[in-house]
């Protein structure tokens, strides 16, 4: 089974129905096979913060959700984590797609992706780096249950060693 | 020109349903506290912009009750992108009120870009939000208002209102927020521990 499937058979086991993203290369399995299954209810948003805060209200109403971004609309979320998502301890469940790493080409990325976990940690928002096609459906599984007993958001960075990453042709 | 605490009040009046309604930053969640609190209310202490997602996300978990986002103009200028994502999710049971003062008010009355040049409800059509109005008045405010909420949306109503402050102040107190707003839509643990 590809990473991309296991993936989201392990959010549908877990009830996580809302996917609410901005789009991303790599994400492109993921969000191909939500919009092809009728189980998820998939939304585009605009921002990634418009789509955590519609995670949150989705919580709060009953319906589970995730929101599906690149490590750049990571950059753009610390405000709403801090002020939103864990002081009304909502267990938002971050799904990031990382750049900036192994083989990054662009600056802009391999800089703001630094700033990813050192934000993640300093709100105290639990992250799980996922780069093992074989340990993933666990963590992820077990993490999700965690977060939501805990009512505790969780972030999930998808390594370049899982999802292959983007790549580019040196010219 | 109309007032916030008043206009909220009217709102309020007018749900019958236990319509979840979100209360945007500042005044906005100040004079829906004042108005008369509600178990379905909803009281946001930060994230400016952000009260049309929360309810928007409220709406598509909860399709038969009615949402409504009270917003200011500087907040959902911060995020005009929501209602192009609403008008093609099209919600029946979503409504979004926009109180315009044309200022940011609570950090000191700076002037937004309503005050001279952007119309919201012009801004809101051409995001595909084509029922979209101006109330002219209280009166067609309260006109605007009569009918279900939970059907025939999404539908965006602003108001011109005066510079008056709010007249309440909401307690600052997330969890407990979030908890009774979820007791209030029926997702709530809390029952476990009622009396
Ligand atoms: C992201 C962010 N930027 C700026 C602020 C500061 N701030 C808080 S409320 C506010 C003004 C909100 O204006 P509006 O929505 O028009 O409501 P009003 O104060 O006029 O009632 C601002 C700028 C903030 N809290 N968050």
């Amino acid at each position: 089974m590809s990473w991309s499937d296991a993936f989201l058979g392990t959010l549908k086991e877990n009830d996580v129905r809302l996917v609410s993203y901005v789009p991303d290369n790599v994400l492109k399995p993921l969000l191909a096979g939500v919009n092809a299954d009728n189980y998820f209810m998939p939304v585009s948003a605009t921002r990634e913060d418009e789509a955590v805060g519609m995670v949150a209200g989705a919580w709060m109403g009953g319906m589970r959700g995730c929101v599906m971004m690149q490590t750049s609309g990571f950059g753009t979320l610390p405000n709403v984590l801090a002020s939103l998502v864990v002081p009304y301890q909502i267990p938002a469940i971050l799904v990031i797609s990382e750049r900036g790493t192994m083989g990054e080409f662009n600056v802009g990325q391999a800089l703001v992706a630094r700033t990813m976990r050192p934000a993640l940690d300093s709100i105290g928002i639990a992250h799980h780096t996922l780069d093992d096609d074989k340990t993933m459906p666990f963590v992820l599984d077990r993490s999700i249950k965690q977060a939501v007993a805990t009512q505790s958001p969780v972030a999930f960075i998808l390594s370049p060693l899982l999802t292959g990453g983007k790549t580019f042709k040196p010219s | 020109m109309m007032n916030r605490g008043d206009l909220t009040k009217r709102l309020v009046a007018k749900l019958k349903k236990d319509e979840a309604v979100i209360g945007g930053i500042g005044n906005t969640n100040f004079d829906l506290y004042a108005a008369g609190h509600r178990p379905q209310n909803f009281y946001m202490l930060g994230s400016m912009g952000l009260a049309c997602p929360i309810a928007l996300g409220v709406a598509l978990a909860q399709p038969e009750r009615g949402v409504i986002a009270l917003e200011g103009d500087g907040s959902i200028l911060m995020n005009l992108g929501v209602l192009a994502t609403i008008a093609q999710l099209k919600p029946r049971n979503l409504t979004i009120i926009i109180m315009d003062n044309g200022t940011y008010q609570i950090t000191g009355n700076q002037p937004t870009a309503t005050k001279d040049t952007a119309d919201i409800v012009a801004i809101a059509k051409g995001a595909g939000l084509s029922n979209s109005t101006w109330a002219r008045d209280e009166k067609h405010f309260e006109e605007l208002l009569s009918r279900r909420f939970d059907d025939g949306g999404p539908v965006l109503i602003a108001a011109k209102i005066d510079d008056k402050p709010a007249t309440g102040q909401t307690v600052r107190d997330p969890s407990l927020i979030r908890s009774r707003f979820m007791q209030g839509l029926g997702t709530g643990r809390g029952g476990a521990l009622d009396a």
